[in-house]
């Protein structure tokens, strides 16, 4: 029998306010243990919490990028459990009226596009840090975390391989990236995926118990768990047994899924309204006014460059990967220059640079007016592509602009024919057994030659006029 | 025993102080000495502030004497509710769970009355976490009601009341959930204001229901709750449920004038089930504010049976969320036999916690469980708004609703300790003023044969304080007896 993959995804992304969802801690994430407190993160007895606007803004963002419905009217729960890293026991959170609901992302899995429901977006607070010492005895709980915003993104079951989810979480990341909502930090922990996995025969409509795959580092490794979780629950059943309602976790060195606890039944979380805030009402003009301050997505922004700028769809990915990336490319053509050569001279050149020197484009010294300054000092034939790559390097650790580069060096190109064709008699003179074999017909031989006059003219001879007057001159 | 200053009103020691009759330092020498002498035998405060009182005092005097503007308050003596959060002191609601702790921060109350030159002489016994009706709960002392030290001084503002009641401060900070205000001010013969829900901010005051809580007064006379009134109203960033609205002077609304005024009188609240003599008394009161041209007409609170029902699932619900903290994890009493995580949570809460602590713990557990959430916290919520619309048909006729505070004087210690739902019951009259978040007064209006105070209350539509201050005063002004002081002053 043939079985297929049922999956649906619960993220949860820290919004990257600059303050908790619920009082004015900073959210740092690199700040020493317990230093972003206070007494209402700390649940301390008569605190309140009150509400951060700009997590309510930065979650309609999102919820309209994900083609959410945003609630007119929606309201915060208390989710109620004991636990350490919970300062009040209880975590203030949204139950059945979510801020963001029915909304969709369309993924691309080799070259089929399909469409991912989303449930829900909600928001909630995060809950402390807990640590123990290795063999157990002690354990330290870090409140920093505690109160962070973050946004819990629910799918529908509508993912049905590894290769899917990770499609849809690469989206996912790309696109609140884009919004600026959110860093998307596995490392840090401001995006963490959860995958609930169950396996059925293939045709049939009924759902098989789920696994719950948590705690896995990367987007990788959640693409390698969710396929080893599959084949572990098909073998299951093949061999007779029954697959159990559990969380599992993901060990990355071995590879395997591994039982962590088991549910015995659903837990009672004792949901019931916060009475502390009030009702989240957000009508229609705020809504409206946080679309339009919203950002064109990767997706459209994706076509719109192979569009406008006839770039090839890997080109128009590359450069849309990122926001800052797709609005450095934009500044480069706003600035003059040609859209094929600016990619180019975007994602081989300046990006070999910037993975050298483990950069951000957004740490980058190289102005977007000095990459189209470049190309009109090369399409001007001021400068050589040669010259041209070593005055980048020069910006990109110096941040000068391209002519006080050229000028300070003196990397005119010489263009003056009188002046290249001295240098080229000069090496032709110096070297006669290569013209001897150039003019017995040894083409290769000129490839040194030329050589020789780059080297002589200290690269500044213009390559063309030069090799020009060398054939001309070999073949008088 | 009479100390000077003590039996004034805050009005008068703050005139007098802003007038320099007097220090806010003599002030309050006399109400320490006072509190040193008769509070052995009342048992108000838990907790007495002398040095602490005494350089608030007399940073109010170099205030006075450098010329500066005197606050609201000036010099005026009061002291705290156990659960209001001060940097100064020990927060402990009256708990085991909470004994010795110390809050990091003074609630937006306390900030506001220091701001207006009050005087905080200590803080003031009440029910553990303020659940009860007697005082009795509390797991540091027993507060005894001034005017009979047999009797209780009602609750959960126990200690609030008998300590205004026996002049150990010019008035007292109060909170009311279902009448904790209101009850122990009728019992002890106070005047106590519970203002309307999001009046005050509820920041620094350690939540017991979090949609019922309101911070008020217990005080001497019906000008003292407006000046208090006065300096704590008022939109705060720190809770959201406060309201921003503008806070008007309520001492503007102490005009004496009751003419055509409509007062409501609920049907439901005179019936068998009323004491005789508290029915009297406030009949009484109502023929008072009839002689100063005032209205009566019956109206009708046909939910009002359900409100004890409704409110002990509410408030016990939020209650079971509110007090999950408490579990000896970073602060306050935790077992010392505890082993593991679970022990830890288990022992130190059962140990902790008083009987009826635990008890609506468990019930508000119980009410949002799964499968239960429905029939009880859901319909309870229903029944809530039900409440709220008979007061709001009754407003339609009238624009003060006028009732009994409580259905009979105080009771004697143990009396209702036995059976939790006779003690529920003393709150009957105050309850459905939470659930509706309306602004609600109790005033006394007589005594019992037995000499005990009897309290009449007054409701009125949301954030309409001013009238039940105003109709409050009329009364006050005009009722044409003195209630005296306890035999104990």
């Amino acid at each position: 029998m043939e079985y297929e993959a049922v999956i649906g995804m619960e993220v949860h992304v820290e919004i990257n306010s600059k303050s908790k969802v619920f009082c004015a801690c900073g959210t740092d994430f690199h700040a020493p243990p317990n230093t972003n407190v206070c007494p209402v993160c700390l649940g301390m007895p008569g605190t309140l919490p009150v509400l951060n606007v700009d997590m309510v803004n930065k979650s309609v963002a999102a919820g309209l990028a994900l083609g959410c419905t945003i609630s007119r009217w929606s309201k915060m729960d208390r989710k109620n459990y004991f636990y350490p890293d919970l300062a009040k026991n209880y975590q203030i959170s949204q139950y059945d009226l979510p801020l963001c609901h029915g909304g969709y992302m369309d993924i691309e899995v080799n070259g089929v596009e399909k469409r991912i429901g989303i449930t829900r977006a909600h928001i909630e607070e995060d809950t402390a840090r807990n640590t123990h010492t290795i063999g157990g005895g002690q354990s330290g709980v870090d409140f920093n975390r505690c109160g962070m915003p973050l946004l819990e993104i629910v799918t529908e079951p509508d993912i049905h391989s590894a290769d899917e989810a990770y499609a849809y979480l690469t989206l996912l990341k790309q696109t609140l990236q884009y919004l600026e909502v959110s860093d998307c930090n596995m490392e840090e922990g401001s995006l963490r995926a959860e995958a609930n996995i169950s396996v059925r025969p293939k045709g049939t409509t009924a759902l098989g118990s789920k696994t719950e795959v948590k705690n896995v580092a990367s987007f990788s490794g959640v693409h390698k768990a969710i396929d080893f979780e599959i084949k572990r629950q098909i073998n299951v059943i093949r061999e007779g047994g029954a697959v159990l309602q559990e969380t599992r976790g993901w060990d990355a060195d071995r590879g395997v899924t591994f039982s962590q606890r088991q549910k015995e039944s659903a837990h009672d979380y004792r949901y019931f309204p916060e009475p502390d805030l009030t009702p989240i009402v957000v009508d229609e003009a705020w809504e409206q006014r946080i679309r339009e301050s919203l950002p064109e997505l990767p997706q459209a922004r994706c076509k719109r460059f192979q569009t406008t700028y006839g770039l090839s769809p890997y080109d128009a990915g590359v450069l849309t990967a990122g926001r800052p990336m797709a609005d450095y490319y934009e500044s480069v053509i706003t600035a003059g220059a040609d859209p094929k050569k600016a990619a180019n001279w975007i994602m081989v050149d300046l990006q070999a640079l910037l993975t050298d020197a483990k950069q951000e484009i957004t740490d980058c010294k190289v102005a977007p007016e000095h990459i189209a300054e470049l190309l009109t000092l090369i399409g001007d034939g001021a400068i050589s592509g040669k010259m041209a790559k070593d005055i980048l390097r020069d910006i990109f650790e110096t941040g000068k602009t391209p002519k006080a580069v050229v000028e300070e060096k003196g990397l005119v190109q010489i263009s003056d024919t009188g002046a290249v064709e001295a240098i080229v008699r000069q090496v032709a003179e110096g070297h006669p057994a290569q013209v001897e074999q150039y003019k017995g017909g040894n083409e290769k031989v000129l490839g040194f030659l030329m050589g020789q006059v780059m080297r002589a003219s200290q690269g500044k001879a213009n390559p063309k006029l030069a090799e020009d007057l060398l054939r001309k001159l070999l073949n008088g | 025993m009479t100390a000077p200053w003590c039996d004034k009103t805050g009005h008068e020691i703050r005139e007098a102080v802003v007038r320099g009759d007097v220090t806010a330092r003599v002030v309050t020498e006399a109400h320490l000495a006072r509190i040193h002498a008769l509070d052995g035998k009342i048992d108000a405060y838990t907790q007495i502030w002398e040095e602490y009182a005494l350089a608030m005092a007399d940073r109010v005097d170099e205030k006075r004497r450098s010329g500066a503007t005197l606050g609201i308050l000036a010099g005026v003596p009061i002291s705290l509710k156990e659960l209001m959060c001060t940097k100064q002191g020990e927060t402990t609601c009256a708990s085991k769970m909470l004994a010795g702790y110390r809050s990091p921060f003074d609630g937006t109350m306390v900030q506001r009355l220091a701001a207006a030159d009050a005087v905080f002489l200590g803080k003031v016994n009440m029910d553990e976490f303020a659940m009860g009706s007697s005082t009795e709960n509390s797991a540091i002392k027993t507060t005894k009601n001034p005017w009979d030290l047999g009797c209780v001084p009602g609750g959960s503002s126990g200690g609030s009341a008998a300590a205004v009641a026996a002049d150990l401060c010019s008035m007292s900070m109060g909170s009311d959930t279902g009448g904790s205000i209101r009850q122990p001010a009728a019992l002890c013969g106070c005047v106590g204001i519970k203002p309307t829900y999001g009046r005050v901010s509820r920041f620094g005051l350690v939540a017991f229901a979090s949609s019922l809580d309101q911070i008020g007064p217990l005080t001497k006379d019906v000008r003292d709750a407006a000046l208090c009134l006065n300096a704590i109203c008022g939109r705060d960033p720190m809770d959201a449920t406060s309201v921003d609205l503008a806070v008007p002077d309520f001492t503007a609304a102490l005009t004496g004038n009751v003419k055509g005024l409509r007062i409501g009188l609920p049907k439901e609240y005179f019936t068998d089930a009323l004491g005789a003599e508290v029915r009297e008394k406030v009949m009484a009161a109502i023929e008072v504010l009839r002689g100063l041209g005032a209205e009566t007409v019956e109206v009708s609170l046909p939910h009002c049976d359900y409100a004890i029902a409704a409110y002990y699932i509410i408030c016990t619900a939020e209650a079971s969320a509110n007090l999950a903290r408490f579990d000896g994890v970073r602060y306050g009493f935790r077992h010392p036999d505890a082993k593991d995580m679970r022990g830890m949570y288990v022992m130190s809460k059962s140990a902790g916690f008083g009987p009826e602590v635990r008890r609506r713990i468990l019930l508000g557990t119980y009410v949002l469980s799964s499968g239960y959430y429905d029939a009880y916290y859901l319909k309870a919520q229903k029944v809530r708004r039900l409440i709220k619309q008979d007061f709001d048909e009754a407003f339609e006729k009238c624009d003060v609703v006028l009732g009994p505070t409580t259905p009979s004087p105080a009771f004697r210690f143990g009396e209702k300790t036995a059976d939790p739902l006779e003690m529920y019951l003393s709150d009957i009259y105050t309850i459905s003023v939470n659930l509706a978040t309306l602004p609600g007064l109790s005033l006394p209006c007589g005594l019992s044969s037995s000499g005990l105070p009897i309290g009449m209350q007054l409701i009125a539509k949301p954030f309409a304080e001013e009238t039940l201050l105003r109709t409050a005063h009329a009364y006050e002004q005009n009722r044409g007896f003195d209630m005296g002081k306890p035999p104990i002053a």
